[in-house]
């Protein structure tokens, strides 16, 4: 796992997932074998960023003190084209179904990726 | 065979000065005496984690605080399903022979015994710490999520969802014990500050101080018994980034398996008691159990079907919504209840046919779930 390839949990812009040689699939959660499987050393790939909302929660009492300049925000989960699920964050006004894009904002001392609605 | 021989419960709600050990005990002095047993006839402990006072062997600190040696003791972790968990692992010791009386026990000063902030930050810790907790979500947003998507496919309402929490405090109303003694109104829920869209704070359950314990035996210790009638669990995911769609979740998964453990439908239960951490978890369960079509569990509650006195009283203690939730304990509650009404023990709030209960419990974001049948056998 050491080959790992920094992404946002990391503080790179990038969203990485790993799809499996040996079964065809997809996780999100890094791993150093596949869930489905259990073969070994799934090749990490960088997403594309594009994706569609599966649900979203304007959280409006924060996690934690430091979130709290922070609120509301707006907690989504993504499906990326690529065939896994993401929670990030993301506009206010999405609404379930819609097409989405990533970028990276700064939250509470990190870099998050952040759903803005393709135009 | 098992049966659960003894119930007890405290009030929910504030209680100053208490630790967990203390309501621990208090709750598991009225289940020994309630299944007409001495401390010394109890050889195996359950109990459940308290997220105030953690400890790596909690039941061996609870049994030597307790005063109690038993042969078989250890702590079970399953969020919120821990109650029905530890029932159904002493159904099994008891039927195995590895125990004569167990004690299930859960109690917990999380009210009393950290700040707000503390108990939102240790319980959003379900989440993933990478993935998930680093974007700052809530419990209640685990469930906001889940519940915008049953909303979406199911055609759900902030007004159906608000059906749920009026009910459990109508229900809380009869009960002494319960945290919360105020009325509420569907146009409540609504005006109620929002918390995680689309769950506002009467959406969602409180935090509260207090502790629940039962017995489970090989043997009735009275003329009634309340027979463990089969029970099963499911765990398809932990997070929510990784959970199946809604039609595949664990419920529906727990269910089946335990209505084939107990040889029982649906149509024969006559008392339910399904977990409610929100009303969207109350809503959701009640529909994958079968006990409400999709999308049609809140026009039941408007027709009284959930009641007291309606077809399928549901939660006659007021839930965790409006009864309390202090952890494990907060489940637990729904057995005591249930078990209250099936002994025909309930004062006020007894229904009128409580002769077989379905239990339903749910942990972490629909994770881990545990479906159980009870009879009243004589």
């Amino acid at each position: 796992m050491s080959d790992r390839p920094a992404d946002w949990t990391k503080g790179a812009e990038a969203i990485v997932y790993q799809t499996c040689g040996a079964c065809g699939a997809v996780q999100y959660f890094a791993r150093s074998f596949c869930a489905a499987c259990g073969a070994p050393d799934p090749a990490p790939k960088c997403a594309s960023g594009s994706g569609t909302v599966y649900a979203t929660s304007l959280v409006c009492r924060a996690a934690t003190p430091e979130m709290r300049a922070h609120v509301p925000y707006n907690m989504v989960l993504v499906d990326a084209v690529e065939g896994f699920r993401m929670m990030a964050h993301g506009d206010s006004d999405l609404a379930i179904g819609d097409k989405v894009t990533a970028s990276y904002r700064p939250f509470a001392g990190r870099l998050v990726p952040y759903f803005e609605r393709v135009k | 065979m098992s049966f659960i021989t003894g119930v007890g419960l405290t009030s929910y709600g504030k209680h100053e000065g208490s630790s967990s050990l203390d309501l621990m005990s208090k709750a598991a002095e009225l289940a020994v005496a309630d299944a007409g047993l001495k401390r010394s006839e109890i050889d195996g402990i359950l109990c459940g984690y308290s997220t105030v006072s953690p400890h790596i062997m909690l039941a061996t600190v609870f049994a030597e605080h307790f005063g109690i040696q038993p042969s078989y003791a250890h702590a079970v972790q399953v969020g919120g399903a821990t109650g029905l968990a530890m029932t159904m692992l002493a159904h099994h010791l008891v039927d195995a022979g590895a125990a004569k009386h167990v004690l299930v026990v859960g109690g917990e000063h999380r009210l009393t015994g950290q700040s707000r902030d503390a108990s939102i930050q240790a319980l959003a810790q379900v989440g993933h710490p990478e993935y998930e907790v680093t974007l700052g979500p809530t419990i209640p947003a685990y469930y906001g999520l889940v519940a915008s998507r049953y909303m979406h496919e199911y055609g759900v309402t902030q007004e159906d969802l608000a059906e749920f929490a009026v009910l459990m405090r109508a229900h809380a109303l009869t009960h002494p014990g319960a945290q919360f003694h105020e009325p509420i109104t569907v146009a409540d829920v609504m005006a109620s500050k929002p918390v995680a869209m689309p769950l506002k704070l009467l959406d969602c359950c409180p935090v509260s101080d207090g502790g629940a314990a039962f017995v489970v035996s090989r043997e009735k210790t009275s003329a009634t018994g309340i027979r463990i009638r089969g029970c099963a669990q499911a765990h398809t995911h932990q997070h929510i980034t990784a959970a199946p769609p809604l039609s595949e979740l664990g419920a529906e998964i727990a269910i089946a398996k335990a209505k084939a453990a107990a040889g029982i439908t649906i149509s024969d239960v006559r008392y339910a008691a399904v977990y409610d951490s929100f009303t969207i978890t109350l809503a959701m369960l009640l529909e994958d159990l079968g006990l409400a079509g999709r999308g049609e569990a809140a026009a039941r509650v408007r027709a009284g079907h959930f009641g007291r006195d309606g077809a399928m009283p549901l939660n006659t203690h007021g839930g965790l919504l409006s009864y309390g939730h202090c952890g494990v304990g907060g489940a637990m509650a729904h057995l005591v209840e249930t078990h209250l009404q099936m002994t025909e023990r309930a004062g006020s709030r007894q229904v009128r046919d409580a002769s077989v209960a379905l239990l339903h419990g749910d942990g972490g974001v629909l994770s881990s779930h545990v479906s159980m049948f009870l009879e009243r056998v004589r």
